[in-house]
Order: structure tokens, then C-alpha cells, then sequence
């Protein structure tokens, strides 16, 4: 099977269209972050605390937002988490301060246990205990009920439990359920179902990142994307030759600004996997971008007839079917990942699939015509200075003369 | 030709076998396989639960402090020397970045004496530099060298300290590291398996310093009882120590006047542990002195019976017992509400005082329900992917794309062993990073079998067509690959956490790619195509 056999597009005679729709994109995307004020930084870069709660039965934001404001100060999130798997689960974000790093976790736990475990009363909630306070707390009234177990017996009994709460996402939705855990008779349920109860909620997962690292974070993420970018920008430029790592880089810059408007236009939070698949589309885009220039060495190698901006165009054709192949290829990874890949990963997935499409483009309709240009621009200054030209594709043919046989 | 591939047949073979062990070891049975597995992948604090917490050494604690214990000397050193001075002070450093700023300032000394000041600085205060600032007033200041070693050293004793009390909780897997090179005050703390760090955060920051003082006077009821009761000024070599909220019996607090130097003091004790107090549900701290500090104890309270004794923990006092009888080398501290808080004082006696006092500035903590999901949705994605691929590829390049499936099988195989031979961690970014890689390992084939089918049009014969279009494919594999390496090699020196992991598996996936889609996919092509019978159409 073959898509594309031998085709002749003139691509870059199309190249004005996508210029412009890679203008509108980036002006739209420069727009919404001078609106929004900035990307919208994921707690890695702000400094802030998030937590990951997973309800038993979600409570509206709005219920979970004013429970926290009694205890919290300042701005509160609440964003439901809508990945299938995860119904159930809210992601909490406030910003701390120096001095609140410490108690934050405990502070927002504390207020959602008076908002939504009212009447907990003297009862130990199932969903938060350990396997060491929950034996603890089964030890004496066991005994007094007249179960007999050994200290052994006993943590088994709590590790059992507590298994099988963390192998249901945390939670346990009614004591009941139980049953079925190794060891636990209905003697044991009874004494359960006294000294513990189902508590409405289960805390996932915690980030808090305190203000100074959250800026030392941000400054290492740029210095880290700047020198990837300068460091491709010379190696390129030893390979082919320096107009070739510009136009490359000037390629993938394009990709990550869109990217990052995006990013704002979606209202997405930029964490540190946001950036570290920047970095992956940077250097996807990268090689494709790399894919075409190879072979417009070759050709300029191997063709003597044709100008420099119709060796480009073959080139282009040429390597065509592997680059939607390819491209193809790989979004069916990355759409996998922003499917199946849970809550965590949505970010990262999130850019490398738009990252992808812009990559692939970008390489065809901005990378390739910046070589044409600037061979333009080089001819026009040669032939005012010294007409008439010679090989006027000498100039912009790379340095390495090694083709293969 | 045959030669040469069967050296390349046992050569593939042997890279098989040792990733397959690396993997998996040698079983002996299904379970042991599962027990391989898991002692050979190991997963990272996001995947399988656990806190990580960022730790700030506030420095300037352990400076001020050097810097006050060398004034005390100074002035004794002074004092017998004969040297005149209106006072010695700490000039503090109030920040973490003014740490190494923290100065002893000396005033009011005659120039005369200037000579035999300078002199007893060079000689008795090494580490301490001597500038004038005025006619009659100095200023010491750390010698550069030495506050840099300082620093290392109270980094270091950080470290220790805080590695004892995780040690003592029985968390044997967790790590205590810096957090960056160029971070020298921040400590990286992994605690696998820990959800709820609350009870560990509350250890790591008790300072648990104990000292016992020789009361010279009191209990009074407020410092400035304790002040008027003396006169308005404090006698030579004491101090008032205390706190309110003494209750009738004389315990929890109170003022007194005591010796400015203490009898006994953290480092003197040997062993801690809780113990059953005596009315039921009471829980005590008993402690033992060290040998040396057990005899210096025992003269004191010898000669000291009728006098009180204040036990001081982290500045505030318990309790001051009157001295009954010779007292040899240990002690209890009463009146803990539970047990583990008995425990957790005996805990952090025995691990010693932190040098400095620590903050907290980042805390991520992944239950273990979560971790799991992470997981299962990694693996779904990762299945779904591989899944769509290689139905892709076998649609697009028939039999061909079996040879290509084979390769990028084999490339997950060697990527996963390398991550189990070097021990790296597996996060939830280097799953990813494993999942770029199989989009990458299917571009390497692709190149590779669009050259060979733009050799096949111009009309080639299949094996030269195969020659050549490796040949040309290789130039830009290598290019590509190269170039993503060394973005790689930038993710890895300058990020941090999870780009790290995930730059580590996207470079060991490229390599091992470069070996399967131009080593091994080659291999089978010249396999396939130097068979006896030979192929003259391929399926491509």
C-alpha cells in the first residue's frame, strides 16, 4: 500500500496561505497570553499547593470551594477532573506563602472534614487511616468483643483493609464492601462498623511548592529550553551550514510559541511535563525538519539542473510519504497517551499532539522556504556585486560532501 | 556473506539473552519471575506511592550560633589576657543568603591593644578574619575558606541527622540527597511508601536539644520576677532561663536563674527510649548519659543535693526538680500523652540536634491508589500505541512490517533491560519517554523502507535496492537521532525530577533504536534475501 507514489506539489508556490495561518495562530495565541496575563503556570513554576481528592460522591465545586474559604485564605481552585476512570475526583490549588508551606495539607484536609465528614464524631474515618493507626485502633475493642487475634494477625487484618482500599482508588464506599477481605468475619465487621466509618473523601495525591523553588523552577525551565534550541542551532549548523540551524530553529520556535498560545487558549496549566514535551515536540519537529534538509543536500549533491528553489520542492516531494507516515505514526502514540493516559499525563499529551501537527507543517512551509528565501536574498546582493553569477547554488550547498553510494 | 550474517545472528542472539536477564533474571518459577521483575523495575515515587520533600537548611541558624559560642570564648580569652574591651557582640545574618555574613564585633578596645587582640585572634581564632573599623572597634568576620567549609559541614551533619530519625522510623528505602549541585542548602528527601509525611515532617523538624542547668535561684513567676529578685542585674556567668505556664506543682514552666553554661547537653547522651510511666497510660522518656558525661553528673548532683535542676528541651523548661541523691548516668523525662510521642522524643534525643533549623519548600506526596492508577493508564496508553503501530505498519508494508515490528519489539525489550542494568528509576515522564521512543524507533523504518521503495521504482534489483536505500537512510537516522540527544543531553544536565527521568529513557530508547532498525532490521532483509531460492519481488 502507498499513499503518495510520485507526486509533485508545488508547496512552496502554496507556502502563503499556511505562513498566514501560522501568523493568526501565533498572534492569536500572543493575544490570549497578553490577556491572561502570562502562561498560566502549573504550582512547579508559581509556588502553591494542589491536592487530588477523590470523593466518594463528587459535591459540586461550588460546595467544595466555600467549605475550603472558611479555613483558607485567599484564592481557592476547584477543577473536576473529567478523564474517564476519575469521575469522581477534584483537583484543589491555592497559593501559599513562606510561612504556610507547612500546614497547608493539613489545613485544606481539616476543612473538608468539617464540610463533608459531618458528625465524624470519636470514629476513626477508614479512608484516611493507616495500617498502623487502624490496628491500633482495632486492638482493644476486638478484644473486647472476644476476637482473639495475635499482633500478627492483627496488622495482616489492617494491611488487608487498607489494600483493598488502595486497590479501589482509595476509597471505600461502605464497610460492607469489606467482606470480602482475608480474615475479616462478621464478628470483626461489627467491631469495624463501631469504631470506624466511611469517610467522604480520599486525598491522592499532594504537590506544595514553596514560592522560592517554584521561581527557581520557572528560571531553570527557560535557561533549559534556550540552550536545547542553542545547542541543536550548532550542531545543525556544523552539519549542513549555518542558514540551514537558523531556519531549523526559527522552525521550532514557531512550534513552541503556538504551542504555549495554545496552551492558553485552552486555558491549560504549564507544569514541568508541559515543558518536558515541549522539549519532545522541539525535537520531533526538529527531525523532520532535519529529514528535509537531508535531502535537499543530496539532491543539491546530485541534481545540476533545476534552481535551488525547485531542488527544495523535489526534496520536499520526495520525503513526503515518510513524513505524513511518520507524523501519522506518531500521533497515534501521542492520541493514545492524551486517551488512555489518566489526568497526570493530560498536558504532556495535550502538546505533543498539537506539537505534532504544527511540528510537521512547520518543517514544510516554514523551514524550507526561510532556505529559499535567504538564497534569494544571497543571489540578489552577489548579482549586484559581481554579475553575472556563477553556480549560484554553491553558497547554500552544505559543507559535508559525503553521499552515500 | 553466510559467515558473516551467522556472527550477526549470535550477535543479536547474545543482546536478546542479557536484556531478557536483565529483565527478568533466571526464574525458577512463576512467582519468581514476578519477584525478579519487581526487584529489577523499580518504580519511581509517582508510580508506586510516597513523599518527596524539598528541605531548606537555614544556615545562618549554625553561623549565628558559631559565631555567638566564639564571642563567648573571645571574651573569656580576652578577659584573662588582659586585653580591655567595652564589648564583644554578634552582628547576625538575618538570611540564608547573608549566612556566611555573620560577624563578631568587637568594641571599645585601646589602640595600645590593638597588637595583642590581632595576636590572639591569629592564634586562638583561625578561622576568623581581624578588620578595623574604627579607631577602637573590630570586626571578625569568617574567613572565606573557612565558611565554606562550615557550610559543607553543617550541609553534611544536616544530612546524617536527618537520614538517623528516618532510619530510627524503620523507613529503610528512604534516601536523603542535595537536591541540585548548585543548590547547597536544599535537601531532597524520598520517603517511599510515606502518604501522610505529617508525622515524619513533625520529627525532621523537632530539634530535641536537651540540656540540664544548675539553678542558681527561682521559680519565678515572670522574667521580670527573676530580674528584681537579683537585684535588676544578672551575676556573672548565669542566665535566665524558662517559660510561662508552670501549673501548682512546680512542672511545665516557670523562670530561674541559671548557670549560663549547662551540666549536661545533647551530645552527652548515650541512649533514649520510652518507657511505661507509673500510672497506667502515662508514657516517660529515659535516657542515659555517655561515660564521661555520667561522671561529670554524678559529681555535680553529689555536691549539689538540696539545689534544683532545670531539664530544658528545646529551650523550655520541663522541669526543675530538686536534686535528692547522687544521680549516675540517666534520667527520665515524664508526661508524654501517648506512646508515640514518648517514642518520638527518645527518637529525636538520640539522633541528635540539627545544626540548623530546616524548612520545608516542597512537599509531593502520591498515595498509592494513584500511583497505581498511574500505572494502568500508562500501560493502556503505552499498549494502545504500540497496538496502532504495528497494525499500521503491517497494513502499509506488508511482510515487510513484520520485520519492522520485530525491531521495535525488540527496542522496548532493550530499553526496558538498560533501564534495569543502570538502576535508573522508572517515572511516569519515562514512560512517556518510552512511548516517544516507539514513535520514534517506527520513523527510523519508515526512512529506511521509503528509500528502499524509491530505490525499487528507479528500477534496482531488490538486494542492491536494499543496500542503497539503508545506505542513504542511515545518514539521516544518524542526524536526526543525534540531534534529539542532544537536546537530550541538555534535558538531562540542566532540568530537574521528571524531565531527567524522562530524558534518561529517550536517549537509551535512541540508541538502542540505531542498533534495531539499521543492525537488526538489516539483518533480517539479508536473511530473508539470501536464501537459496531467491526473492525476486519484495514486499515492501
Amino acid at each position: 500500500m502507498e499513499i503518495f507514489k510520485q507526486t509533485n506539489f508545488d508547496f512552496l508556490g502554496k507556502k502563503w496561505p499556511f505562513i498566514i495561518m501560522s501568523l493568526v495562530l501565533t498572534a492569536a495565541g500572543l493575544v490570549s497570553l497578553a490577556l491572561k496575563g502570562g502562561p498560566r503556570y502549573g504550582i512547579d513554576f508559581t509556588g502553591g499547593a494542589l491536592m487530588d481528592i477523590n470523593f466518594i460522591k463528587r459535591p459540586p465545586a461550588e460546595a467544595i470551594r466555600s467549605a475550603l474559604h472558611k479555613k483558607i485564605p485567599g484564592d481557592i481552585e476547584v477543577q473536576e477532573v473529567r478523564e474517564a476512570g476519575h469521575s469522581q475526583e477534584v483537583l484543589i490549588s491555592t497559593g501559599v506563602r513562606n510561612e504556610t508551606v507547612q500546614g497547608v495539607r493539613e489545613d485544606i484536609v481539616s476543612a473538608l472534614n468539617q464540610g463533608f465528614n459531618p458528625g465524624a464524631g470519636a470514629q476513626l474515618d477508614i479512608n484516611s487511616a493507616t495500617q498502623a493507626t487502624l490496628a491500633d485502633r482495632l486492638r482493644d475493642p476486638l478484644q473486647r468483643a472476644g476476637v482473639a487475634l495475635s499482633d500478627e494477625q492483627l496488622q495482616s487484618l489492617a494491611k488487608g483493609i487498607v489494600d483493598y482500599r488502595e486497590a479501589h482508588s482509595g476509597l471505600v464506599a461502605s464497610l460492607d464492601q469489606l467482606s470480602g477481605v482475608p480474615g475479616l468475619t462478621p464478628q470483626v465487621l461489627t467491631v469495624l462498623k463501631q469504631e470506624c466509618f466511611t469517610g467522604s473523601f480520599a486525598v491522592r495525591r499532594v504537590e506544595i511548592v514553596g514560592p522560592k523553588i517554584g521561581a527557581d523552577l520557572r528560571q531553570q525551565a527557560v535557561n533549559v529550553v534556550l540552550i536545547a534550541l542553542g545547542a541543536m542551532l550548532v550542531y545543525i549548523a556544523f552539519r549542513f551550514e549555518w542558514i540551514y540551524g537558523v531556519a531549523a530553529v526559527i522552525a521550532v520556535f514557531h512550534d513552541t510559541i503556538i504551542t504555549i498560545g495554545l496552551f492558553s487558549i485552552f486555558n491549560k496549566q504549564i507544569d514541568l511535563t508541559v515543558i518536558a514535551a515541549l522539549l519532545t515536540l522541539v525535537g520531533y519537529s526538529m527531525n523532520d525538519t532535519i529529514v528535509t534538509f537531508d535531502r535537499i543536500r543530496e539532491n543539491l549533491r546530485l541534481q545540476r539542473r533545476g534552481s535551488f528553489r525547485e531542488i527544495v520542492n523535489a526534496s520536499i516531494n520526495q520525503t513526503l510519504s515518510r513524513t505524513v507516515l511518520t507524523s501519522g505514526l506518531t500521533f497515534l502514540t501521542a492520541i493514545s497517551l492524551f486517551l488512555f493516559g489518566g489526568p497526570v499525563l493530560n498536558g504532556f499529551s495535550f502538546a505533543l499532539v498539537v506539537g505534532i501537527i504544527i511540528g510537521t507543517y512547520s518543517s514544510i512551509f516554514i523551514a524550507s522556504p526561510i532556505l529559499v528565501f535567504w538564497q534569494d536574498v544571497a543571489e540578489g546582493r552577489r548579482r549586484g556585486a559581481r554579475p553575472p553569477a556563477g553556480d549560484n547554488r554553491l553558497r547554500t550547498v552544505p559543507k559535508m560532501a559525503k553521499t552515500a553510494k | 556473506m553466510k559467515r558473516h550474517l551467522r556472527f550477526k545472528f549470535f550477535l543479536i542472539v547474545a543482546v536478546i539473552l542479557v536484556c531478557i536477564y536483565g529483565i527478568i533474571g533466571i526464574p525458577k518459577s512463576k512467582a519468581d519471575l514476578v519477584a525478579n521483575w519487581e526487584k529489577n523495575i523499580r518504580l519511581g515515587l509517582d508510580l508506586r506511592g510516597g513523599t518527596y520533600l524539598v528541605v531548606q537548611v537555614e544556615q545562618q541558624d549554625a553561623f549565628n550560633q558559631q559565631a555567638s559560642s566564639d564571642a563567648d570564648r573571645l571574651k573569656e580569652v580576652a578577659r584573662k589576657a588582659g586585653v580591655q574591651f567595652s564589648d564583644i557582640g554578634v552582628d547576625e545574618a538575618k538570611t540564608l543568603k547573608d549566612a556566611t555574613k555573620s560577624a563578631i564585633e568587637i568594641k571599645g578596645v585601646p589602640t595600645t591593644q590593638a597588637g595583642a587582640l590581632r595576636g590572639i585572634v591569629n592564634d586562638q581564632f583561625t578561622t576568623w578574619l581581624l578588620t578595623p573599623t574604627n579607631a577602637t572597634d573590630y570586626r571578625l568576620t569568617m574567613r572565606p575558606t573557612e565558611a565554606l567549609k562550615f557550610w559543607q559541614g553543617v550541609l553534611a551533619q544536616t544530612k546524617n541527622t536527618i537520614e538517623k530519625k528516618i532510619n530510627s522510623l524503620g523507613l529503610s528505602e528512604a534516601t536523603v540527597q542535595q537536591r541540585r549541585e548548585d543548590a547547597d542548602s536544599e535537601l531532597l528527601v524520598q520517603l517511599p511508601g510515606v502518604d501522610d509525611p505529617a508525622r515524619v515532617k513533625q520529627i525532621l523538624q523537632t530539634a530535641a536539644v536537651l540540656e540540664e542547668y544548675d539553678v542558681r535561684g527561682g521559680p519565678y513567676q515572670s522574667r521580670e520576677e527573676a530580674l528584681g529578685q537579683n537585684g535588676g542585674i544578672l551575676p556573672a556567668g548565669t542566665r535566665i532561663i524558662g517559660n510561662s505556664g508552670m501549673d501548682s506543682s512546680g512542672r511545665g514552666g516557670g523562670y530561674y536563674l541559671a548557670s549560663r553554661t549547662p551540666v549536661v547537653r545533647g551530645p552527652d547522651l548515650r541512649d533514649a527510649r520510652a518507657e511505661q510511666g507509673q500510672m497506667p497510660g502515662a508514657w516517660n522518656t529515659w535516657f542515659a548519659l555517655s561515660q564521661d558525661a555520667a561522671k561529670r553528673f554524678s559529681a555535680y548532683t553529689g555536691s549539689h543535693i538540696g539545689q534544683r535542676l532545670a531539664i530544658v528541651l528545646d529551650g523550655k523548661v520541663l522541669e526543675a526538680p530538686v536534686i535528692r541523691g547522687q544521680i549516675s548516668d540517666n534520667g527520665v523525662i515524664e508526661g508524654a500523652p501517648t506512646e508515640q510521642d514518648a517514642a518520638d522524643l527518645a527518637l529525636n534525643l538520640k539522633a541528635g540536634s540539627l545544626p540548623a533549623s530546616v524548612q520545608y519548600e516542597q512537599e509531593d506526596t502520591v498515595g498509592p491508589s494513584l500511583g497505581a492508577d498511574s500505572i494502568r493508564d500508562g500501560f493502556a496508553a503505552g499498549i494502545a500505541g504500540v497496538l496502532a503501530v504495528i497494525a499500521a505498519m503491517l497494513i502499509y508494508y506488508k511482510k515487510s512490517g513484520i520485520n519492522a515490528t520485530l525491531a521495535l519489539i525488540l527496542n522496548a525489550v532493550i530499553l526496558i533491560a538498560c533501564l534495569s542494568y543502570f538502576d535508573a528509576v522508572l517515572t511516569l515522564p519515562g514512560i512517556a519517554g518510552i512511548i516517544l521512543t516507539i514513535g520514534m524507533a517506527v520513523d527510523s523504518n519508515v526512512l529506511i523502507f521509503e528509500r528502499i521503495r524509491e530505490e525499487l521504482r528507479t528500477g534496482k534489483a531488490v538486494i542492491p535496492a536494499v543496500d542503497t536505500g539503508f545506505n542513504k537512510a542511515l545518514l539521516t537516522i544518524i542526524d536526526t537521532h543525534v540531534t534529539t540527544v542532544v537536546s537530550c543531553a541538555i534535558l538531562f544536565l540542566f532540568g530537574s525530577g521528571p524531565v531527567k527521568g524522562f530524558a534518561v529513557t529517550l536517549v537509551i530508547g535512541l540508541v538502542a533504536n540505531v542498533f534495531t532498525a539499521i543492525f537488526v532490521s538489516k539483518f533480517i532483509f539479508d536473511w530473508e534475501l539470501t536464501r537459496p531460492k531467491p526473492v525476486r519481488v519484495l514486499s515492501i
